[in-house]
């Protein structure tokens, strides 16, 4: 290919067009936030650069490694995957929501009492994770790897259950083993 | 990202109206593999059209006994449903199998089967991809493709179909609904997704607009054990290397019907008819078992790298089936 | 008055304090680089090089520069000038050449993320294309040995006379091991928020090195290093990848000079595939020559690796090789190829992890040729002193952490013979390999401030990445101070902060802990003198250990190890999984057990992750690496991590510094994967020697 050349760079098909917002109201931590935002923003950088809520991480920006996970309505997602635009009137909490006043949620003391993390980047979405995982569990949710009776009782989290459920939130510290100790505390 | 409208549709037919014959328009659901295509450049709409407040999110029994699965269905509410999990329960490991938690609680049934391929060229819109641009070359063939198709790929494209859920449900022989201009249709499973062939850009058979609106799962005409088998290389949040859904029915050492589709190994889910055929009748036992994954893997094309798949997809249907006929 | 019992009194040291950051942690207030928002800001969003080798002809900015909100399109011709770097990775739009597909070659500056990203993408870039070898071979033409290895080793050494022996050998194993690049990966990728204020410069920057990135990056822009502060008090992760400032930092304090405004600059996941090192390749050859009894005559290791076209690193991958075993004839050679790749750089371990791997699985291949437990074998070649150097050791005990190990793991009953012990449907085995990492310290500052209140304060640009460096420190200083650690406050992380070494070569709490404990000493004897009273500015004292430090070594100093690992493997699929993992380290005084533990533990399970899942693909077309995402690049996530264990053994050496410590951060991932390879072996009896060990190395 030598003396060859190239061109890299989209050539956009029309003059770009300018950004298009829209005005929504956010539930965020139990707090109102009425925002005009761009509909590219996703809720990961709507928390964090417009919110000042910079406790759920930037770890890959595609949905692959969780450090941005937050509670949707109770449910843990991805907010790195999630445009704003899309939840107007929805509620959010972050890691910055989980403590109640200055208690700490009993996941907070657990993952710090059982040193579930070295460098902290991945903790806000381990925890919030942990969060949805108990919730998911208590409402009987199956994982695979439950041996599933098709009853849809409880689930009993022990550390298969918890290990399964926790892979969507990558640690690169290899904190896991002390993770599953932390929830496997807190779940009984 | 391009910048884009986003308009939220108050029901399906005003969904289509909008987008049918548009293609700078799309439809968003749970967004997880939609969004991902948008930050990476691979998917550049002018308007989304956001379906997920009127797929419906409900699964309901319909009069014949099969359950209709609303598109907009929440992968971990359909993997949690009593229902699915008692008369399908192939169905809820496959959905179980994918993602991770977080992922799944966003993913819808109609987004998951509309999900594109991992391909890693087709994600890098640095490197030329027949499927995202076409007439510009597939550079896996040559390239790295250890993930990518041994089955029913074409020159111009290796991609593999990376849902889970989809297996199971070519599998089941799943209807899908479908909402378009000229009005509501049905595309039996696993009839969704195409081969590549010269066209490795469409990735199923929908056209500009058509709007998936449910998934029909009947109940298989016959009794049997089910199992969704992944193999990956990592133990969890990962896409298959090769998955098998089957679906057996033994009596008295004899296979009497089956089920299976193979997941990771083409463009589309598998469905093994072949062994199928090859089984219906025959002893319930490893050699025959072995035979008809042979027969099924025949056709198989695997690229240098990518060889280890066809014993590997041949062992896992063997071990599945054995597993199954020893539970019955 | 302020009492201190003194040294000795307190024994904070030795005790699992809870990390004394971890408050911060859980409950998001910690605050990481990118999250820095100064007035005024601006958001950086880096061009990547679509070629592998050429140089850029021209950019079009046009389309970039009619978006909304776009304040600045830079490149080379347009880039403001640097002075030369030492460091060609840092010259960063300082040429028209491209070395490595992937490289910066251009920024936009734009007032909203949304905007930037998208100026980046519409930005045009023109090349000429010139043709690019980006392939590792051994018998690459282009191979050459390096002056030295990382970071001043020789190349190349040799005893006796390794090819009589091999020749005379009763027993000889010869194999070829290769090790893949793989990429660090910390959780936050590298981050900076640049600020300019006249000629002073202040970086918010997720790096291993306060001081080190102020004292490089300062020259560039012509800066005496006073002017230019770096503020990283909390850091996600590094494991070696932001040990040494590379592009992404002075992208950012470029931009914001040619912007005048404060950037933010994140490097995206995909670009820390391209910018900011990896784990060079390997291809290793090792030659073991025995007698029956399985007592090495000779030991020959043969490294081939990789660098980029603009700086050379040298991975030290043979030599741990000149230490681990006794044997009267010896080679160790390092040859380089450098080609159109990204620059290598450090990664966990670098040398011992990918030399290791190739050394403990030959020696798992002797033992077996040889019919010798893999243990006793060890034994059987412990060296009396340093082979190389004939220093003694001041410390050596890998002979009884293997022992501990064999106990606690129960290796006593194993059968030596492979492939036959099927358990749940799984082939099962068990592997056995040795781990070491070197002793290294380098001089630090520090100050201690004893307040009026009773409280101290001990000052040190060091920074905590993750390994419990805040926690270990505060630990170290409430002892020599002779208080509880609850009255002791330490800061680090700002290179205001008195002048430390970086993190990395598992220094940190050997060096920093050094300066520490100078300080400390000198603020209880200048207590002493004031009998105690305390004005209410403080008293404040400094100590430096740069005399201290350095000279010439009297003992060969290094951590050792014995990993363990049970797997199951699939017969009919290949999937490995590993079953037990357990560690025994031998590393001198555990300054906190909770926190060395999760270091040791968490350097095994990135070891079982090199093992079984993590590669770097290189793209020959295109000249890239292709898995660019944590999607297609594995690392374990939480369900490949069953039980992992690590512990350790006492060790009192007192010829290592005043709190008798080995370096821990990187001895964890040190023979892990030869464990998990022999394990592999003993499960099913096929030798895979070449990383990661995946479904189609094993699937018949």
């Amino acid at each position: 290919m030598n003396g060859e050349t190239h061109i890299t760079g989209s050539e956009g098909p029309a003059p770009a067009p300018s950004p298009i917002t829209a005005d929504l109201v956010l539930s965020v931590n139990r707090e109102r936030h009425p925002i005009t935002v761009d509909t590219r923003e996703t809720l990961l950088d709507t928390l964090r650069e417009r919110l000042g809520l910079t406790g759920a991480k930037k770890g890959c920006d595609h949905g692959q490694c969780g450090a941005c996970t937050v509670l949707l309505d109770g449910r843990r997602v991805k907010s790195c995957l999630t445009l704003t635009v899309t939840l107007d009137g929805r509620r959010v909490v972050t890691v910055e929501g989980l403590a109640d006043g200055d208690g700490l949620h009993p996941l907070q003391t657990a993952f710090v009492e059982h040193d579930a993390f070295q460098c902290g980047y991945c903790t806000p979405g381990q925890l919030c994770s942990a969060v949805g995982v108990l919730a998911e569990a208590a409402a009987g949710w199956p994982s695979a790897v439950t041996r599933d009776d098709g009853t849809g009782s409880g689930v009993n989290l022990d550390e298969e259950e918890i290990r399964e459920r926790m892979s969507g939130n990558l640690c690169r510290c290899g904190a896991y083993v002390n993770i599953v100790a932390a929830i496997g505390e807190v779940a009984g | 990202m391009r910048p884009f409208s986003y308009l939220r549709a108050p029901d399906a037919p005003s969904a289509v109206a909008t987008a049918a014959g548009r293609p700078d328009t799309m439809y968003l659901a749970g967004g997880t593999n939609l969004v991902d295509l948008m930050r990476l450049g691979v998917a550049v709409p002018d308007v989304l059209v956001d379906v997920s407040g009127i797929a419906s999110g409900t699964i309901e029994e319909t009069g014949d006994g099969a359950l209709l699965i609303g598109a907009g269905v929440r992968n971990s509410d359909l993997a949690a449903d009593p229902l699915v999990r008692r008369r399908h329960p192939l169905l809820s490991q496959a959905v179980l199998a994918g993602a991770s938690g977080q992922i799944r609680n966003m993913a819808t049934v109609g987004g998951n089967l509309m999900q594109r391929t991992r391909c890693p060229y087709f994600q890098d819109v640095t490197k030329p991809c027949n499927k995202r641009l076409p007439g510009t070359g597939c550079p896996a063939r040559a390239g790295e493709h250890r993930n990518l198709a041994i089955l029913g790929h074409s020159d111009d494209c290796v991609a593999t179909h990376p849902s889970d859920m989809a297996v199971a449900l070519a599998a089941l022989g799943a209807i899908v609904h479908v909402e378009g201009a000229e009005g509501p249709r049905t595309v039996p499973m696993p009839g969704l997704h195409r081969l590549p062939g010269e066209e490795p850009e469409r990735d199923t058979v929908l056209g500009q607009g058509e709007l998936i609106t449910a998934v029909e799962v009947s109940p298989l005409p016959f009794p049997g054990r089910s199992r969704y088998r992944k193999v990956r290389d990592r133990a969890s949040f990962a896409f298959a290397v090769v998955s098998v859904a089957a679906v057996l029915d033994v009596a008295d050492g004899t296979v009497r019907d089956c089920r299976i589709a193979f997941g990771g190994v083409a463009h589309a889910p598998w469905r093994a008819e072949t062994a199928e055929a090859a089984l219906r009748g025959a002893a319930a036992t490893e050699a025959e078992f072995t035979r008809a994954a042979e027969a099924e893997l025949a056709a198989a094309r695997p690229l240098p790298g990518n060889a280890f798949k066809v014993p590997l997809a041949r062992n896992v249907l063997v071990r599945t089936l054995v597993d199954l006929a020893e539970a019955s | 008055m302020t009492t201190l019992a003194g040294p000795g009194a307190a024994s904070s040291v030795g005790s699992a304090l809870d990390r004394v950051e971890g408050l911060e942690k859980v409950t998001g207030r910690a605050k990481y680089a990118y999250e820095y928002a100064p007035d005024d800001l601006v958001y950086a969003a880096p061009v990547q090089a679509g070629i592998a080798r050429g140089e850029v002809r021209a950019v079009d900015a046009d389309a970039a520069l009619k978006l909304p909100g776009v304040i600045a399109a830079i490149w080379y011709g347009n880039a403001p000038r640097l002075a030369p770097a030492e460091n060609a990775e840092l010259s960063v739009l300082q040429s028209r050449r491209v070395a490595y597909r992937g490289q910066y070659v251009a920024v936009v500056v734009a007032e909203t993320l949304e905007n930037a990203v998208e100026a980046a993408r519409l930005l045009r870039v023109d090349y000429d294309v010139e043709e690019h070898d980006v392939e590792l071979r051994a018998d690459h033409p282009g191979m050459y040995r390096p002056e030295r290895v990382n970071p001043v080793y020789p190349a190349d050494t040799e005893q006796g006379d390794p090819d009589a022996a091999l020749a005379a050998a009763e027993v000889v194993v010869d194999e070829v091991y290769s090790t893949p690049a793989e990429h660090n990966n910390p959780m936050e990728p590298h981050a900076t928020v640049a600020v300019w204020d006249g000629d002073g410069l202040t970086l918010y920057d997720s790096t291993q090195g306060a001081t080190s990135v102020r004292d490089i990056v300062a020259p560039l822009f012509g800066l005496p290093p006073g002017n230019v502060r770096v503020v990283s008090p909390h850091v996600g992760g590094g494991f070696g990848s932001k040990g040494t400032p590379l592009s992404p930092v002075v992208l950012a304090a470029l931009a914001a000079k040619h912007a005048g405004r404060p950037v933010k600059l994140a490097v995206t996941r995909s670009q820390m595939f391209s910018v900011i090192g990896y784990r060079t390749p390997t291809i290793q050859r090792i030659r073991l020559g025995a007698d029956a009894r399985g007592h090495l005559g000779v030991i020959v290791h043969d490294v081939f690796e990789q660098s980029s076209r603009i700086r050379e690193f040298a991975e030290q991958t043979a030599t741990p090789t000149r230490m681990m075993y006794a044997a009267p004839n010896r080679r160790t050679t390092h040859r380089l190829v450098r080609l159109d790749v990204p620059t290598p750089s450090w990664m966990r371990a670098p040398g011992e992890a990918p030399g290791m791997f190739a050394l403990e699985s030959a020696l798992d291949e002797l033992a077996f040729a040889c019919g010798i437990d893999p243990i006793e074998l060890r034994v059987r070649n412990e060296p009396e002193t340093d082979p190389e150097s004939g220093l003694p050791f001041s410390s050596r005990n890998l002979v009884a952490c293997m022992h501990e190990g064999a106990r606690r793991f129960g290796w006593a009953d194993r059968d030596p013979a492979p492939g036959v012990r099927l358990r749940d449907g799984l082939l099962v085995g068990t592997g056995v390999a040795a781990s070491t990492y070197p002793v290294y310290r380098r001089p630090s500052k520090a100050s201690a401030t004893a307040l009026a209140d009773g409280t101290f304060t001990v000052r040190i640009a060091a920074m905590d990445i993750g390994t419990g460096a805040r926690t270990a420190l505060t630990q170290i200083a409430a002892d020599t101070l002779g208080v509880p650690p609850g009255l002791v406050r330490v800061e680090i992380g700002d290179s205001a902060l008195p002048d430390a070494s970086l993190a990395g070569g598992s220094m940190g709490t050997a060096s920093w802990g050094t300066a520490v404990v100078r300080a400390c000493e000198a603020l209880t004897a200048a207590l002493r003198e004031r009998d105690g009273q305390v004005p209410p500015d403080g008293v404040e004292v400094s100590a430096d250990t740069a005399r201290e430090i350095g000279g010439e070594r009297r003992f060969a100093q290094h951590a050792f190890g014995a990993q363990f690992a049970e797997v199951g493997v699939d017969p009919a699929t290949g999937e490995t999984r590993v079953l037990r993992l357990l560690g025994v380290f031998a590393a001198g005084r555990i300054v906190n057990p909770k926190t060395a533990r999760s270091q040791f533990v968490g350097g095994m399970t990135m070891g079982m992750s090199m093992a079984l899942l993590e590669e770097s693909v290189m793209d020959r077309e295109f000249g890239d690496y292709l898995n660019h995402d944590l999607a297609q690049y594995h690392v374990a996530a939480c369900a490949d991590v069953r039980d992992v264990e690590a512990v350790w053994i006492e060790e009192d050496d007192p010829h290592l510094n005043p709190m008798g410590t080995k370096g821990i951060g990187e001895i964890g991932i040190v023979g892990t994967a030869a464990a998990v390879a022999n394990a592999v072996h003993h499960a099913t009896g096929v030798r895979v020697r070449d990383l990661p060990i995946r479904i189609d190395r094993l699937v018949r």
